[in-house]
């Protein structure tokens, strides 16, 4: 034991679980927050590895593909010197002949002390969270939560706004399929939290008909969804919802939904323009505003990383 | 736990004149003050570092660079505490290559807090020399460190406990020995 | 043989006997307090004696599925609960579409000698919705019913064939009434729950469109249709509508739609995962509502057990389904009876009169001459469930832990007692 360092404990350790942002303070956010930063210079260094999580060992379990937030996830477990397991299943276990809890009950032997977790089906982190004494990081889970991606982008958000001084008085604008979309609900529940205003809109079969947040306006006219935004955030317009009657055609979506430079106009002059990724060029944005300096998509990615090292450090350090 | 006051072991006149007295001896044996730099340990080797680059600066007319570490994600014991330790920032706002490097802390003990120190600072790059200037050294070392400056050296039990104040954290100026009360 | 139920409360949903020894001989009820040398004979002091219930909508899962249930395990539950006499789905692999598997069924049933058991037929072959099976042939091997229950009759042609068909042989049609191409894959109901939890929803539009096409095709057509499960306070409106313009339409709820509300998804167990889906309170307490005046003819358990390996699935994965039968007279009767919503009898019409009115078959009564399938209740204890000791082989529940009143604690199928609760 290292006796010197009695001082300085804090009191964010009590969560077992990343499930979802409904249980964390605003207060603990942003205590994360200030663990990012110190994260993201670990990530500035030329050694980009510290020894903090030597002896943990991270699964990241991805019932569903996404090689983008497994690799971010992997990133910020080694760059802590954190074991990862990984294992990748698609579809449905029951096809192999064995349920969920089964899956889960077998990679368990081996040991983790933390999975990652991301099922294309709402509430399986929950009910993996039932079935194991590890904790539990929801990557994903169908159109319900991506609780570590509204993190990271709120994170940028805080670090990138010129002048920033807090989240109250912000406004972020969410424009697109927000019905499907976990990266949404995850972003309004944490900026609502966070004590911003966030305005959702897109076409009225992709939003929600009732909310039961405070704080959250829902317009189907994204002029009104973007006047005065500090952050106006692009969702990815997923081709199906044609196919599913969601939508008539990809030049009316363009028309009356694309952040297009006209409707960035109407934004705060120092909005920053986000997108979870990967982009519809021109589809969902314009191409020229993606690619502009207001724009922070890269950075999004880039505090992926620190963010989620963030998150690891907060479930497992201090749980003995 | 509780603690109960036994003695006090410096007052700021004598945490003042060891600090001088180690200042000097960092000059002398780094031969001026060319290429040096105090890096202090959150929390309260921050100070110590501080009050050692003015003396420094007083004496030879170079300000040495100055640093802050913190090595909590270096401390080997991450994976078996109950509670969490905050994370803050390093800031060493220059390129350690090369450079003659002093740890700055307040009190030596396991020796524990400066191996992580030295992993964190090799971590960040290849200084010329790294040596450690600690105001109290109380023994119970755990591993094979010792420290190149010492203000004093105070043989305790493994039921006492140091306390340094600092003006900048604490709010007063002196060193204590406490006991924990059984 | 002769048996005697001593000192028992003598109740059907017509009478109340009051304070009697209760013969039984040769399967049928002899009388009352006639005295005389009997072969078994049980004292049901502070115990209430009532014909045995009849449910309209049970999942034996036989063939097939026999790691779900089988019809030992199942019959046996449904005697458990109280049940003299069940309706068997069709939904079974194969599906019962065939004659030979009716009268499979039947003999099989015969030999478990638990409750007795009414198989139903499927509607289409295969339950595929493409070709109607052959109604009259079912009949006579012993279907009573035709139903694609599980899955709906989304051709609504071939239902009004179907239904055009059923009405002279006086076979009645029941609907499992979900338009699918607007409940689509949800698991659970749309609303405000299903938004907070991101779960695909299954709105009660999709329900009320179908039963307004089901009970628009039984006025056209004159055929009996029976709409199962309604869930929903819309759906259960059209069919009152129905009802009151003369359309031949019967209604059935279950204890789940009852009981519970789509909040229940909140934990994000598959175990509260039916179809039709659990709605609101709103919806609860509308189809509370319908029973105190009336407009509901029975309550179906829609037994539907599935395996708990099957339910540790993803909320997309698991199958529908909630095994009840032995519960569900105790859930009913704590939740409607003990709180004062509605009478003891009119529970017993809607578990005895009522579905057997819908089947034309005799109302069973406590009167000398009737079939001896009786069921003993104690109204007065209340226990918790114990799911590990169900019948069934779905040995767990929503309700496990939960402490319920009204026990059936004997069942007698044909004056022999089949069932004894274990104290």
């Amino acid at each position: 034991m290292m006796s010197t360092v009695a001082a300085t404990e804090t009191t964010l350790t009590k969560k077992r679980h990343l499930l979802d942002l409904q249980d964390w303070s605003a207060e603990e956010i942003l205590a994360l927050f200030d663990t990012s930063d110190v994260m993201a210079q670990v990530m500035q260094r030329t050694i980009k590895k510290v020894p903090a999580l030597q002896g943990f060992t991270v699964g990241t379990l991805f019932f569903e593909n996404s090689t983008r937030t497994r690799l971010s996830f992997e990133r910020a477990a080694r760059a802590q010197s954190a074991d990862v397991i990984s294992f990748a299943a698609g579809g449905s276990s029951m096809s192999k002949g064995e349920s969920l809890k089964d899956t889960l009950k077998t990679i368990d032997a081996m040991q983790s002390d933390l999975y990652v977790v991301r099922h294309a089906v709402a509430g399986v982190p929950y009910q993996l969270a039932k079935w194991t004494d590890a904790i539990i990081v929801n990557a994903g889970d169908g159109r319900r939560a991506h609780p570590t991606q509204a993190l990271l982008d709120a994170y940028t958000f805080s670090r990138e706004f010129n002048g920033f001084d807090g989240f109250k008085g912000k406004k972020l604008a969410i424009i697109g399929d927000v019905l499907h979309s976990r990266v949404a609900r995850s972003n309004m529940t944490l900026w609502s939290k966070l004590g911003a205003e966030v305005s959702l809109c897109g076409p009225s079969t992709v939003l929600p008909k009732e909310l039961e947040f405070a704080g959250v306006a829902i317009s189907d006219n994204i002029f009104e969804a973007v006047e005065g935004a500090h952050a106006v955030m692009t969702l990815r317009l997923q081709k199906e919802r044609m196919q599913a009657g969601l939508l008539p055609s990809i030049a009316e979506y363009q028309t009356r939904y694309q952040l297009s430079e006209a409707v960035m106009r109407l934004a705060h002059p120092e909005a920053l323009i986000m997108h979870p990724g990967p982009i519809n060029r021109d589809v969902e944005i314009a191409g020229v505003l993606a690619d502009s300096e207001r724009s922070v998509i890269e950075k999004q990615v880039a505090n992926g990383v620190p963010v989620r090292m963030a998150v690891l450090y907060t479930l497992l350090v201090g749980k003995k | 736990m509780n603690l109960s006051h036994k003695a006090t072991i410096m007052t700021a006149t004598e945490m003042n004149r060891a600090l001088t007295r180690i200042a000097h001896e960092i000059i002398e044996r780094n031969k001026g003050a060319k290429n040096l730099a105090l890096v202090g340990i959150h929390t309260r080797g921050v100070p110590i570092a501080e009050h050692l680059a003015k003396l420094i600066e007083n004496f030879e007319g170079i300000r040495p660079q100055l640093g802050k570490l913190d090595i909590t994600l270096y401390r080997d014991d991450l994976s078996e505490i109950a509670l969490q330790p905050v994370v803050k920032k390093t800031e060493v706002p220059f390129d350690i290559h090369g450079m003659r490097i002093v740890l700055c802390d307040d009190v030596l003990f396991t020796g524990r807090t400066a191996r992580a120190a030295l992993d964190a600072l090799i971590d960040m790059g290849r200084p010329a020399v790294i040596q450690y200037a600690v105001l109290v050294d109380r023994g119970h070392r755990e591993l094979p460190i010792r420290a190149d400056y010492v203000g004093k050296n105070v043989p305790t039990s493994k039921q006492e406990v140091i306390k340094v104040k600092l003006q900048s954290v604490d709010g007063a100026e002196a060193v204590e020995l406490l006991e924990i009360e059984q | 043989m002769r048996t005697v139920i001593k000192n028992a409360r003598l109740l059907d949903s017509e009478a109340d006997y009051g304070l009697n020894d209760l013969y039984l001989k040769d399967g049928l009820i002899e009388g009352y307090n006639l005295g005389g040398e009997v072969t078994e004979g049980d004292d049901a002091a502070g115990k209430t004696v009532t014909p045995a219930f009849i449910d309209l909508h049970t999942h034996l899962r036989e063939p097939g599925q026999e790691v779900k249930e089988d019809l030992c395990s199942g019959l046996s539950a449904a005697a458990a609960g109280g049940f003299g006499t069940v309706i068997s789905m069709a939904n079974t692999n194969p599906t019962v579409d065939e004659p030979g598997l009716v009268a499979d069924l039947i003999a099989k049933a015969k030999a478990v000698g638990q409750a007795r058991l009414k198989p139903a037929a499927a509607l289409s072959h295969g339950l595929k919705g493409e070709l109607l099976t052959d109604f009259a042939a079912l009949k006579t091997a012993g279907a009573v019913m035709i139903t694609d229950d599980g899955i709906p009759v989304a051709d609504s042609h071939l239902m009004r064939r179907a239904c055009e068909y059923a009405a002279p042989l006086g076979l009645i049609i029941q609907t499992h009434s979900e338009e699918p191409s607007l409940r689509q894959n949800g698991v659970m109901n749309e609303g405000m729950v299903s938004q907070r939890l991101g779960l695909p929803g299954n709105p009660s539009s999709a329900e009320a469109i179908m039963i307004y096409r089901d009970c628009e095709l039984a006025l056209m057509t004159g055929a009996r249709v029976h709409i199962a499960h309604i869930s929903s306070r819309r759906g259960m409106q059209v069919v009152e509508w129905f009802k009151e313009q003369g359309a031949p339409v019967t209604a059935e709820v279950t204890p789940q739609h009852l009981t519970l509300t789509d909040e229940a998804l909140a934990g994000f167990d598959p175990i509260f995962k039916v179809a039709p889906p659990l709605r609101t309170q709103e919806d609860v307490d509308y189809l509370r509502d319908a029973l105190k005046r009336g407009v509901v003819d029975n309550i179906g358990t829609d037994h539907a057990p599935h395996t708990q390996a099957e339910k540790e699935q993803d909320l997309v994965a698991a199958p529908f389904g909630i095994a009840n039968i032995e519960l569900a007279f105790a859930l009913l009767y704590t939740e409607l009876v003990k709180t004062g919503e509605l009478s003891l009898v009119d529970l017993l019409k809607l578990l005895q009169s009522g579905p057997a009115r819908i089947m034309n078959w005799p109302t069973p009564k406590l009167k000398p001459g009737q079939v001896a399938d009786l069921v003993v209740l104690e109204l007065e204890q209340s226990y918790p469930v114990e799911a590990a000791n169900f019948k069934s082989k779905a040995k767990f529940s929503p309700w496990d832990g939960q402490k319920l009143t009204g026990w059936p604690v004997a069942t007698f199928i044909g004056g022999k007692q089949v069932f004894q609760r274990d104290s």
